[in-house]
């Protein structure tokens, strides 16, 4: 039995294209691309900038219609629910890290954790209660009445990431996570996710360029020009 | 869905100087289109004193008479006719008419009679002091005590006035619904001592005040005397043809109805242009909200709660704001005519609503179009 034979798949995407522009414009971002990814791995997708990366990321987790292929989550074609019912498979089943972390300013810390908790139907106190915790969890748990804008740039990014666990997704998507930090604090951010967040029931997404955390990957997918051009096992395999 | 919308408010209130700008806005439209309206009611109302005091429900009338103050002078046969129509409880004549009293300092001053009938004294004011039977007396006036009293030096009981070459003197001071547009003050006496007192034309009955025997009646009435080539109106339908008449005929409608557009207009573009700022700058958290899987319909009635609250916050505080100026007028200036009214607070809700619709709608149309996709984008 091989070792990929024991894992759950997380995410099997087939023959999926994407496409921007009309006629002569038209340009194809995503071409043809299979891949499979398991729960309790970490996979870096990682090319040069216009490789079609954030554009496969949102593709895999509900963000962006394919022109063309297949997206299976935990056996769901995600691609056949209805708006209503994606919107739902991105607030149960998916965690987002933006690149540049879309707090809201005008909201504490803890309020802006406590977002996907209220988009579940939680009362606004059992909200902010349950995001203190995962505050905690990040290591922020003393900063939670203070507005994003009075944090770090690395403090910003823990509590982005805590936002995005907070509605204990199966999978969790980070788009450039250490392209606005330096090199340590991005090192130990994902260090962080690794050691913390990650586990045998979640599957870690993230696109990014900085080749200073590789080491960290399970697997590590190389994308060029829209396509897969190939995989390598990360640092820890 | 508590949640969703305490996330709109504090998203909405935390942004203090948008949320000021926004509340400025429609305070400031609401209290333009509120002073306006509340205006115009205070001089309609007022246009109607002698109709709203006197309160008589059926009132008889040449058909050229478009104001209560504009009289023109009913012959006696109609008073009998009047009485004879069948559901006529009872008729009464009034004189309404203008005056000049010289007071006991020698000034000369305005002022509006009110001859009731001698017989039953039909629409007789309410006296504070006095009693009312001494109208009967010699050379006998009541005097209102309104804005326009201390017009006539503060009358008391027992002063004296001349009034064309005749004495007047006041028995009675009394009070009633409404003071009249024309800032004179109003003396009553009977029906004879008007006609004796103040010079007037061949046909002398101003009105004709009926009371039907049942409300039922009332069509019949009007049938008969409009026979008789005369027009009977209730209360409300002449109150209305003054309010008409005011409204179209004399522009005074028509600059209010500008004024109030104007600040609707104003209300509109400060309030649709800052919330809509608001939506544009906040349009990335919007496609954050989305790509973490708020529903349209959610992010939807985020926007309109923040659209209504802000409205509504804004209508209260400018409908305050619209009753202290008027108040504080008054104290200054007792003849300022302005009245709010149930009709003038709806209006101004009507305009703030659709202040706020139309600036809700231009925000969910740019919420609705953003692409989650966009904020990986960038």
């Amino acid at each position: 039995m091989t070792p990929e034979a024991t894992k759950t798949t997380a995410i099997k995407a087939t023959g999926l294209m994407k496409w921007f522009g009309e006629g002569e414009a038209k340009t194809t971002a995503v071409k043809d691309v299979n891949l499979e990814m398991w729960f309790g791995e970490m996979v870096y997708i990682v090319g040069p900038s216009g490789s079609g990366k954030t554009t496969l990321l949102s593709l895999l987790s509900g963000v962006l219609k394919p022109d063309a292929g297949t997206v299976i989550v935990e056996g769901t074609d995600i691609w056949h629910l209805s708006n209503d019912k994606l919107a739902d498979f991105r607030l149960n089943k998916v965690g987002f890290v933006f690149q540049d972390y879309h707090l809201f300013p005008r909201l504490t810390t803890a309020e802006n954790v406590a977002i996907p908790l209220i988009l579940r139907r939680k009362s606004w106190s059992e909200a902010l209660v349950e995001a203190k915790k995962y505050l905690d969890i990040v290591g922020l748990a003393s900063r939670a009445d203070l507005p994003p804008v009075k944090l770090s740039g690395g403090e910003q990014q823990r509590v982005a990431i805590a936002r995005a666990i907070a509605g204990q997704p199966d999978i969790l998507i980070l788009d450039e996570p250490t392209a606005s930090l330096d090199g340590d604090t991005g090192h130990a951010i994902v260090t962080f996710v690794k050691k913390n967040i990650l586990n045998e029931k979640r599957c870690i997404l993230i696109v990014t360029h900085d080749s200073r955390i590789t080491e960290l990957a399970t697997r590590i997918l190389k994308m060029e020009d829209g396509r897969l051009t190939g995989w390598e096992k990360g640092g820890d395999q | 869905m508590k949640g969703i919308l305490k996330l709109a408010y504090k998203l909405l209130v935390n942004d203090k100087a948008k949320f000021s700008a926004l509340l400025v806005g429609i305070t400031f439209a609401v209290f333009l289109m509120a002073a306006m309206t509340s205006l115009f009611a205070g001089v309609l109302n007022r246009a109607s004193a002698t109709v709203i005091n006197l309160g008589a429900s059926v009132w008889v009338m040449d058909p050229a008479v478009q104001t209560v103050a504009n009289t023109i002078g009913m012959p006696d046969y109609i008073l009998d006719a009047a009485r004879s129509i069948n559901g006529v409880d009872y008729a009464v004549p009034v004189y309404t008419g203008g005056a000049l009293v010289k007071l006991a300092d020698g000034a000369y001053q305005s002022v509006n009679v009110v001859g009731l009938d001698d017989t039953s004294l039909f629409g007789r004011p309410r006296l504070m002091q006095g009693k009312i039977e001494d109208i009967y007396g010699e050379n006998a006036f009541i005097v209102v005590k309104d804005t326009e009293f201390a017009k006539l030096g503060n009358p008391r009981i027992g002063t004296e006035f001349e009034l064309n070459d005749h004495r007047g003197v006041i028995v009675g001071i009394a009070n009633v619904a409404s003071s009249g547009l024309f800032g004179v003050p109003t003396l009553y006496t009977t029906y004879e001592r008007a006609l004796y007192y103040i010079p007037n034309p061949r046909f002398t009955i101003s009105y004709i005040l009926i009371a039907p025997k049942n409300p039922s009646d009332i069509p019949q009435i009007k049938k008969q005397v409009k026979a008789l080539g005369y027009l009977a109106l209730t209360k409300d339908e002449f109150m209305n043809k003054i309010s008409t008449f005011y409204e179209f005929q004399t522009g005074l409608g028509m600059n209010l109805l500008i004024m109030t557009v104007m600040s609707f207009v104003v209300g509109l573009s400060i309030s649709g242009q800052t919330f809509y700022t608001f939506v544009l700058e906040n349009l990335e958290k919007f496609g954050a909200l989305k790509a973490i899987g708020a529903k349209s319909r959610e992010l939807i009635l985020m926007i309109l709660f923040q659209a209504s609250f802000t409205a509504l916050t804004g209508y209260g505080l400018g409908i305050g704001l619209c009753a202290l100026v008027i108040y504080i007028a008054k104290l200054r200036l007792p003849d300022y005519a302005a009245v709010i009214t149930w009709w003038n607070l709806g209006l101004a809700l009507v305009m703030v609503i659709i202040i706020a619709a139309v600036s809700s709608y231009v925000g969910v149309r740019k919420v609705l179009r953003v692409e989650p996709f966009d904020i990986f984008r960038g």
